[in-house]
């Protein structure tokens, strides 16, 4: 056998994560992805976001949380975020990682280089 | 530090403003960066508590005493001062002050505050021997020493510091009498009957007021000694000592002569700017919107208007004028005075008047909102007049109840608290940022949890959250969510449960759809109970209306581990219990096992993915450690062992946890068993607790607590047997069940409703409810499941209910 050398794919490229039946309704699930721990969100509304699973409060696991309409609730201490834009509710709190997302045929794609980090 | 960037601050008066001012700045900017400041006073001082001069008069302070700044402290904070050497110039233009010694001091930026000086009126005499002004620490020291020798002393002017001189002059001896122009004494600060009163007060202590009298010379013997003064009306009063407090002027010819725009005072803008923009002036000297002030109150507004403007720290932070109001001792008679002193003709005016004891009262009523008020003599009610005069909050009907101080002695503590004590513990938010957030308009103890975070942990001061409201904003707004069941939907439970049952919403999702106001996700998790309990097996189960406990099982720990607690009924366990625990903990590496406060065994840190084979390891039933639920029955080991024990305790509590097991609750319910009055078991301060007493009978008492709150709790009734107690638990745990609000511990449930309604409810059957409780809670006791069967028997109830963290692995490049 021919040795292969590896190299991870280049972060922007999207990943397939599973399948949109896969996440739970209205709830949330955990994905290691290469480097990035992140919390995948189905809401009622079937819309699906991606997180940071480690709230940047006290590093709560994200993916455990409730959904209070597109906000994700730690289930630690209640802290709030957006799914679009990371934002916590309460002030003096920075944002949440916001990874993009997409779904081809019933199948997610998260791309693990965070939306608000890029440029 | 840059000396280049560093602006050259030049401060002009060394008074009560000049120096606040820089402590002000300071604070603002407590490395110094910004300014290079000096501070020019013509007094020799540090600066000195001008409001505590009467003291030095008396004797009661000493120079040290009043001192605020002393010397030191000026190069300590790396502040220039140059005292004893009055100013005697500005020039804008070359942008310097003069000085009497011939330096000039350049500046950068200027302020202004050479405060005032007492008005001397030009009448014949002045300068006589023996009259003094009384304004300063020399005017104050001259006095005394001239007091001590003088036989009638005469105060011209009966105001505020007329009287305080007064005071001060009969500790040294003399006669003393107060002359007023106007008709009655402290004209300024009260109305002609609230100043009856004060003279009568003060006639009293030894002063002889004469009202409606103006001086017109100052009379002399044939050499330069005072002998008496002369009045208009052509009478005359017998004198050797002068002392003259007619009022104030303030100092600014200094600035009209460099040409800043003068008035009756230095003209300045919202951020106390003068006409020339590198220049401000600050306390007495200064007028803003027409208004020159006299009191100490409103230039410490002024100063930290000034400093938020000249150290940019609140560009946009602007002086807006301040409140007059006053609360003061004069001559040991208190007397307040706030906002308007005479009513128009359309106001309301409450009065109170006790002349014999010297106490009056006024309020002044615009409106349906407080515009004035005055105390004479009782000042109790003052705080709580100002905060309804600042806030311009509805008074209560019964006006009476404003006159003397209905407020709680604790709103006077609470406000008198400092800003960095730690009110809220679960969140550290400290009393000044709650303030804070009161000020900017949040008057519900929900809105201020929402803005700062406070009250939104355990709750446990969400009482105090309330007094701070009543005592910043005046009054707490009436917050109708509280009596909402649940947050998101604005109605209360009895409402709430009739518009499920018509509309037929089984399900949470349905009723958030039709009738939230808004998205929460705490609301949902008391919409499932309410919809469990109003349709038991009809009930759809959404699991994502439950907190990650209710999914799990478990209560969730920091490190996202759960803890598993297994039912130990009435803490009574067996050998082969104890080893299954054991196996179990060994098995699955768990990291502490801990006995809990409610007699049970606690296995800390289990995994997500393991908690399915931990439960069916274990073979025990679910404890619900974790939810709101009854818990635990703890119990002491009644007359089965203890010598003392009158009653067969742990039987009650095993069958007590037996029969409630899998109760939902609106909040928590923890119980306990005790076999005889010492109580070991605690159940006084249980949710409900149950003590046996000699005779054999059980006592019953609920709403107790010991948590964030301790309570003790209420005797219910006293019952024959352990049938008959576990009847009468069930029965007020179907009540608690159908009428508290979600989250409403008992120890808050029992007082709303009252004790003696609660009686005559399930015990009386005062209303006929006891066979529909009693029948309700058999209901639902039937349905109750054990969750670890529930979600093990048939698998995950959800996609990935129980998968942790799953591994994918990026696309790899050959």
């Amino acid at each position: 056998m021919p040795s292969i050398h590896m190299t991870p794919a280049a972060p922007a490229e999207f990943v397939a994560v599973c399948d949109v039946e896969e996440l739970p309704i209205g709830l949330g699930r955990a994905f290691q992805v290469g480097p990035a721990a992140i919390a995948i969100f189905r809401t009622r509304r079937d819309h699906v976001f991606a997180i940071d699973n480690r709230c940047p409060h006290k590093g709560g696991p994200m993916a455990e949380g409730m959904l209070a309409g597109d906000q994700a609730v730690c289930p630690l201490h209640s802290f709030r975020f957006e799914s679009a834009s990371g934002r916590c509710d309460q002030e003096g709190m920075c944002p949440i990682a916001v990874y993009p997302l997409e779904i081809r045929d019933g199948q997610v794609f998260v791309n693990p280089t965070p939306l608000n980090e890029r440029r | 530090m840059d000396d280049v960037n560093r602006q050259k601050l030049v401060i002009l008066g060394n008074g009560m403003a000049g120096a606040r001012v820089a402590e002000e700045i300071l604070k603002r900017d407590p490395a110094g960066a910004l300014f290079d400041i000096t501070v020019i006073g013509a007094e020799p001082h540090g600066n000195y508590n001008r409001i505590l001069l009467s003291n030095i008069l008396n004797g009661s302070q000493t120079e040290e005493e009043i001192t605020m700044n002393p010397i030191g402290w000026y190069a300590a904070n790396g502040i220039q001062l140059l005292i004893g050497t009055p100013a005697i110039g500005i020039n804008l233009a070359k942008r310097r002050v003069m000085l009497l010694d011939g330096r000039q001091i350049p500046y950068d930026k200027l302020i202004v505050a050479t405060g005032s000086r007492p008005f001397v009126p030009p009448i014949p005499g002045i300068d006589l021997y023996g009259v003094y002004t009384f304004r300063t620490l020399e005017d104050c020291k001259s006095i005394a020493r001239f007091a001590r020798q003088s036989g009638v002393a005469a105060v011209i002017g009966g105001g505020l510091l007329g009287l305080e001189a007064a005071k001060g002059l009969l500790t040294h001896g003399p006669a003393v009498h107060v002359v007023e122009m106007a008709p009655h004494l402290m004209a300024v600060q009260v109305d002609s009957a609230g100043g009856t009163i004060l003279g009568r007060t003060v006639a009293g202590l030894g002063v002889t007021a004469h009202c409606n009298k103006a001086t017109v010379e100052i009379l002399s013997d044939e050499g330069s000694r005072v002998r008496g003064l002369k009045f208009k009306d052509g009478s005359e009063l017998a004198c050797d000592m002068v002392v003259i407090s007619a009022g104030i002027r303030p100092n600014a010819e200094l600035a009209k002569e460099a040409g800043l725009v003068v008035e009756r005072a230095i003209v300045v803008d919202d951020h106390l700017k003068t006409s020339d923009p590198r220049v401000y002036a600050v306390g007495e000297c200064a007028q803003h919107a027409g208004k020159v002030y006299g009191l100490v109150a409103p230039i410490w507004d002024q100063c930290a208007a000034l400093a938020d403007h000249i150290t940019g720290v609140k560009v946009a932070g602007a002086y807006s004028g301040s409140l007059i109001a006053t609360k003061l001792k004069v001559m040991g008679v208190n007397v307040g005075s706030m906002g308007e002193r005479d009513a128009q003709p359309m106001d309301e005016v409450v009065r109170y008047e006790e002349a014999e004891r010297g106490i009056y009262k006024k309020l002044i009523i615009r409106d349906g909102r407080l515009a004035g008020a005055i105390l004479v003599g009782d000042t109790e009610a003052y705080d709580e007049l100002l905060g309804k005069l600042r806030s311009g909050a509805a008074l209560p009907a019964r006006r009476a109840e404003l006159l003397f101080g209905a407020a709680p002695a604790a709103d006077f503590s609470l406000a008198g608290l400092p800003d960095d004590k730690q009110v809220c513990d679960c969140n550290g938010v400290c009393k000044g940022k709650i303030v804070e957030a009161i000020q900017a308009g949040k008057t519900t103890v929900h809105s201020v949890g929402k803005a700062t975070r406070a009250g939104t942990g355990c709750g446990s001061c969400r009482k105090m959250i309330a007094g701070l409201i009543e005592a910043v904003a005046g009054e707490l707004k009436a917050d109708p969510a509280e009596a909402y069941y649940v947050p998101a939907i604005p109605m209360d439970k009895p409402a709430l449960a009739a518009e499920v049952k018509k509309r037929g919403l089984r399900a949470v999702s349905a009723v958030m759809e039709a009738l939230a106001t808004r998205e929460d996700e705490k609301s949902k998790m008391g919409l499932a109970i309410l919809l469990r309990s109003i349709w038991g097996r009809e009930y759809i189960d959404e699991r994502d209306c439950r907190f990650v406990n209710d999914r799990l099982h478990g209560n969730i720990q920091k490190d996202g581990t759960f803890s598993v607690i297994p039912r130990i009924y009435g803490g009574v366990t067996t050998a082969d219990e104890l080893m299954k625990i054991a196996t179990v903990a060994r098995k699955y590496n768990v990291p502490t096992v801990k006995l809990t406060g409610g007699q049970r065994i606690d296995l800390l840190g289990i995994k997500k993915e393991d908690l399915p084979a931990v439960w069916s390891d274990l073979g025990m039933t679910c404890g619900y450690a974790y939810t709101k639920a009854f818990r635990t029955c703890k119990t002491c080991v009644g007359s089965d062992w203890c010598r003392f024990g009158t009653n067969d305790s742990t039987a009650l509590g095993i069958a007590i946890e037996k029969k409630f097991q899998g109760l939902e609750t609106p909040a928590k319910v923890k119980m306990a068993v005790s076999g005889c009055p010492r109580n070991c078991a605690e159940a006084t301060t249980k949710d409900v607790g149950i003590i046996a007493t000699e005779g054999g009978e059980w006592e019953l008492f609920v709403g107790g607590a010991c948590g964030v709150s301790v309570r003790k709790g209420d005797v219910l009734c006293r019952v024959k047997s352990q049938d008959e107690a576990i009847r009468m638990v069930a029965r007020f745990m179907q009540y608690y069940q159908e009428h508290a609000r979600y989250l409403e511990r008992t120890y808050d449930f029992v007082p709303r409703i009252g004790l003696e309604r609660l009686r005559a409810i399930l015990i009386e059957d005062a209303e006929g409810l006891c066979a529909g409780l009693d029948e309700r809670v058999h209901a639902s006791l039937e349905a109750a499941v054990d969750p670890w069967v529930e979600d093990t028997r048939a698998g995950a109830k959800y996609p990935g209910q129980f998968e942790g963290l799953r591994r994918v692995a990026l696309p790899v490049l050959a």
